[in-house]
């Protein structure tokens, strides 16, 4: 392996000139439990996949593993999907620990929760989560090795300094490695993590500097490292054919005629349970090669019962929400002054609906699992976004103790979201145990599009009231979702801090709710990825009604910095909502795309947009131009971004960004998940077209660092983009997009 | 049916169907999982190999059609000097997301190269937009080409004045 080099890219950052004293999160004090314990990875999670072998070694704690000459391995507890953590956790240890980063290894870590506590890739909160305790995991090893030093010595510590893997004593002169201490520090006690000192972050020389993807090298030549390249002793190959229809179950089907087949060693119904988040009802096909498996679809012949779901589809959930937007909304989600008061006294009152559709996650691996079932153990290699929740599932679904299931993690080709679920562990490891034998479970593309859990459509009715000056003085959606007895279905939901709440003086959000048997969960950035297109596609159509330009009237509405608390969130205490931070992106992306500033050809139009959600604050710019024909093209993407007063890994924030970025345009110009009496009719990236390189714009990511926590950015750059290429349009043609996909609106110019 | 397969300059002679894709052939008789299934119907390019040097998606190419020809897949690619530039100049901009697609990618980035040694943006839009990358890391794809390819990488396209 090469060691890491710098990347060419680099998004640019700016700082306010005023920065005061940096804050910094508190410690976790559950991380780094369990230091000390002996590293007990069983043989087969590293045998399966390249590049999890484990170097021998002292180990200081359950991160840290340090080789007698000087290797360093640092364990990465949260699954890989292509967010970078296995290289960014990694980077937080190594530089308080100390060492030169060309001297690190990486290793993923089992599923293993008491040892490392929550381990999941969602929510963009690893940076959150991580920033503070793994760099005191760093420093709490970086004092072992000198405790370790100052005795071998019998120095005082105070007299000791690290630099690049080793201690040196500055009066004498003495300088020792850590691998030579390694052994030493390991039988030390273990500092207090709320103790130990962290460097000045004027000092850091890996945080801070762009570090390729740990993996990448392996990747570019072709290694196996992803759930789908599994390969265990005496595996088979399952494929699962599960009911069209949502929550249907097989009456009959042709098992004896699937058996038959060459190659087929097994063929059997499962009848599975009612969570989609578990085992449903299906066919198992289980063979000697995937292809054989695969193969034998074509001969399957399976009478299904529908269920009650096969009464539900899209066209008819539109005609639903037009319904109800008629009556009053069942849910008060925020109300401040009086609505329909400021509404009949305003000079001008607009009103517009909005809408968009089911999407899927499409990650371009497909869902899979590997298991292992026998002897009242499993043991299974998947590609999760949420292992825990897996394990749990499986010791549930086969009566085993959750201690008796061992999960590995593997990288993920990709997880957007869909990965937090994991049917497909629950599904492998049942198929196993009826087996007997290692499986491999492999979805095809059109499970993986027929079965996923959707971003749901939602229906928003806008109304809203200018005065005389311009200004935004009431403002109403009665939003049309999903869910039932009063509850959102899954990322279905509006908060009551959604934006303008409180920033109109008279405002009401209300929603009212269709049932839904069809499954919907996180699709990256939820919720937020499809409120963001429709109420700043209408703060867009406001500002122009205003007859004012978009980025100062979203100022004007932003008002003067301050700071506006918000209600705890699912996982506690939530920082304010701060006026000042969303002002300077806004004012950083107009500057930076020139906004107002260049003319643009005919048919072109710039279009903005700002949005906070995942603790980041990010304002966008989209120049897009469309032409006689109605094809839209996407020129250019600007993005400004504030999380934080750090940006960890640059060039994989830079990636992460524009990933984000060209993700929201793709799938707000063609993508659409229809259901059809209870089934989804797309199969394939035909039907389900995903963004190529000949429509993917520049990106120009800028970051402004500001003295906060740093924050994540998995997320928060996609929902303010969806809404900027919307405006752009309308900037570029005069038409509103108030219904997604783009690609199903004629947009050709008369 | 037994084939035997040119793959990576080397032999290989595998017991399987006639109609078995050549990317099963590579994966699961071969143990060669670097080339990737996502689509297996010729949609996302995560499949690509070359065939005597020219990009195919290996998901549609039964077994049976590929004869003698000369089957090189990710794993081989490196030892082409083309190839192993192409490999390093997607480490040096650091390309990868996920890194699912990146196999097929490599290898279609790298027939392009070898037909165009100097591709243009056109040339790189025709010749990559086969390749799906559902992390969207396309700006680096095309300046990891232009990187391998010796030209500058700054992309200029959309700045339009
Ligand atoms: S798997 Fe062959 S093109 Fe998609
Ligand atoms: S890097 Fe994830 S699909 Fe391309």
């Amino acid at each position: 392996m090469k060691p890491a080099n710098t990347a060419r890219s680099h998004p640019t950052t700016t700082r306010p000139a005023d920065p005061s004293r940096r804050a910094f999160l508190t410690a976790g004090a559950a991380i780094g439990g369990g230091l000390l314990l002996e590293l007990t990875l069983p043989a087969s999670a590293v045998a399966a996949v390249a590049g999890l072998t484990p170097t021998p070694g002292a180990e200081l704690n359950a991160y840290i593993r340090i080789a007698p000459d000087g290797l360093v391995t640092i364990v990465s507890k949260n699954p890989e999907i292509g967010q970078g953590i296995k290289t960014m956790l990694p980077m937080l240890i190594a530089e308080e620990l100390d060492v030169d980063w060309k001297d690190v290894r990486t290793m993923q870590a089992d599923n293993d929760p008491a040892r490392y506590g929550r381990q999941f890739a969602g929510g963009s909160r690893a940076t959150p989560l991580h920033w503070d305790p793994l760099r005191r995991v760093g420093a709490a090893g970086r004092q072992m090795l000198v405790s370790a030093a100052a005795d071998t010595w019998g120095v005082p510590l105070a007299e000791c300094r690290t630099a690049a893997g080793s201690v040196r004593h500055e009066a004498s002169g003495r300088v020792l490695g850590y691998g030579a201490l390694a052994a030493k520090a390991a039988t030390l006690p273990v500092p207090d993590l709320k103790s130990v000192v962290l460097k000045d972050p004027r000092d850091f020389r890996i945080i801070g500097r762009s570090q390729r993807g740990v993996d990448s090298p392996l990747v570019v030549a072709g290694e196996p490292l992803f759930g789908i390249d599994v390969q265990v002793p005496g595996m088979r190959h399952a494929v699962f054919v599960k009911s069209p229809v949502f929550g249907g179950s097989v009456a009959t089907a042709n098992l004896d005629a699937i058996k038959a087949l060459p190659g087929i060693s097994h063929a059997f119904v499962v009848s599975g349970g009612e969570l989609f988040d578990g085992l449903t009802s299906g066919v198992a096909i289980v063979a000697d090669s995937w292809w054989t498996a695969h193969k034998a679809r074509a001969k399957l012949e399976v009478r299904w019962n529908d269920g009650p779901t096969a009464a539900q589809d899209s066209k008819e959930f539109a005609r639903q929400a037009a319904v109800l937007a008629q009556q009053a909304p069942a849910l008060t989600i925020y109300t401040e002054g009086d609505v329909q008061a400021g509404l009949a006294s305003a000079a001008r009152v607009v009103e517009a609906s909005y809408s968009y559709p089911f999407i899927a996650h499409a990650t371009l691996e497909p869902q899979n699992c590997t298991a292992s079932v026998r002897d009242g153990k499993a043991e299974l290699w998947a590609p999760t976004q949420n292992p825990d929740s897996g394990a749990k599932i499986v010791a549930k679904l086969l009566g085993l103790a959750e201690p008796d299931v061992t999960v590995h993690l593997t990288r993920c080709g990709g997880g957007f979201g869909r990965r937090l679920m994991n049917d497909y562990m629950a599904e492998a490891a049942w198929i196993s145990k009826q087996v007997g034998s290692p499986v491999k479970l492999l979805w095809d593309r059109a499970d993986d599009l027929r079965h996923d859990f959707y971003r749901p459509a939602g229906f928003h009715f806008f109304k809203a009231g200018l005065d005389r000056a311009g200004k935004l003085v009431a403002f109403r959606d009665h939003f049309v979702s999903f869910g039932k007895n009063g509850k959102f279905a899954s990322s279905a939901g509006l908060g009551a801090t959604e934006f303008p709440a409180r920033f109109v003086p008279h405002l009401e959000l209300g929603a009212s709710l269709m049932p839904l048997d069809a499954p919907t969960g996180p699709l990256r950035a939820p919720g937020s990825n499809a409120l963001a297109f429709a109420f700043q596609s209408f703060i867009d159509e406001l500002a122009h009604a205003a007859g004012r330009d978009p980025v100062q009237f979203r100022l004007d509405l932003l008002g003067a910095p301050r700071r506006l608390a918000n209600p705890p969130g699912p996982a506690g205490a939530t920082p304010d909502f701060d006026t000042g931070r969303m002002r300077a992106v806004l004012e950083a992306v107009a500057e930076r795309s020139g906004w107002g500033k260049r003319p643009l050809p005919k048919g072109s139009g710039l279009g903005v947009a700002f949005y906070f959600s995942h603790l980041g604050y990010f304002a966008e710019v989209v120049q897009a131009s469309v032409d006689a024909r109605g094809k839209v093209r996407v020129d250019k993407v600007w993005v400004a971004g504030d999380v934080g007063s750090q940006i960890i890994n640059p060039t994989g924030a830079e990636n992460q960004v524009q990933g984000a970025a060209l993700d929201g345009i793709s799938a707000a110009l063609a993508q659409v998940i229809t259901i059809d009496r209870g089934r989804v009719t797309q199969r394939n990236f035909d039907d389900y077209p995903l963004m190529r390189i000949d429509a993917a714009p520049p990106v120009d990511v800028h970051f402004v660092l500001t003295d906060n926590p740093p924050t994540g950015l998995g997320e928060p750059a996609l929902p303010p983009v969806v809404p900027a290429l919307c405006n752009a349009i309308h900037a570029a043609t005069g038409q509103r997009i108030r219904h997604l996909p783009i690609a199903s609106l004629d947009l050709r110019s008369s | 049916m037994k084939y035997t397969l040119r793959v990576n300059g080397a032999d290989r002679s595998v017991d399987v169907d006639a109609d078995t894709p050549l990317l099963w052939v590579l994966r699961d008789a071969l143990q060669l999982k670097g080339t990737k299934f996502g689509c297996g119907a010729s949609l996302c390019g995560a499949c690509t190999v070359h065939l005597d040097g020219a990009p195919v998606r290996s998901c549609v190419l039964p077994v049976s059609r590929v004869g003698s020809a000369a089957v090189t897949t990710i794993e081989g690619i490196g030892t082409s000097s083309l190839g192993k530039r192409v490999q390093d100049a997607w480490l040096d901009v650091d390309v990868v997301q996920c890194g699912y697609c990146q196999a097929g990618q490599i290898m279609a980035a790298t027939a392009l190269l070898a037909a165009t040694p100097k591709p243009t943006d056109a040339d790189i839009d025709r010749a990559m937009s086969g390749n799906l990358c559902r992390c969207a890391t396309y700006n680096r794809i095309r300046a990891a080409i232009k990187q391998a390819a010796g030209m500058p990488t700054t992309d200029t396209r959309g700045s339009s004045a």
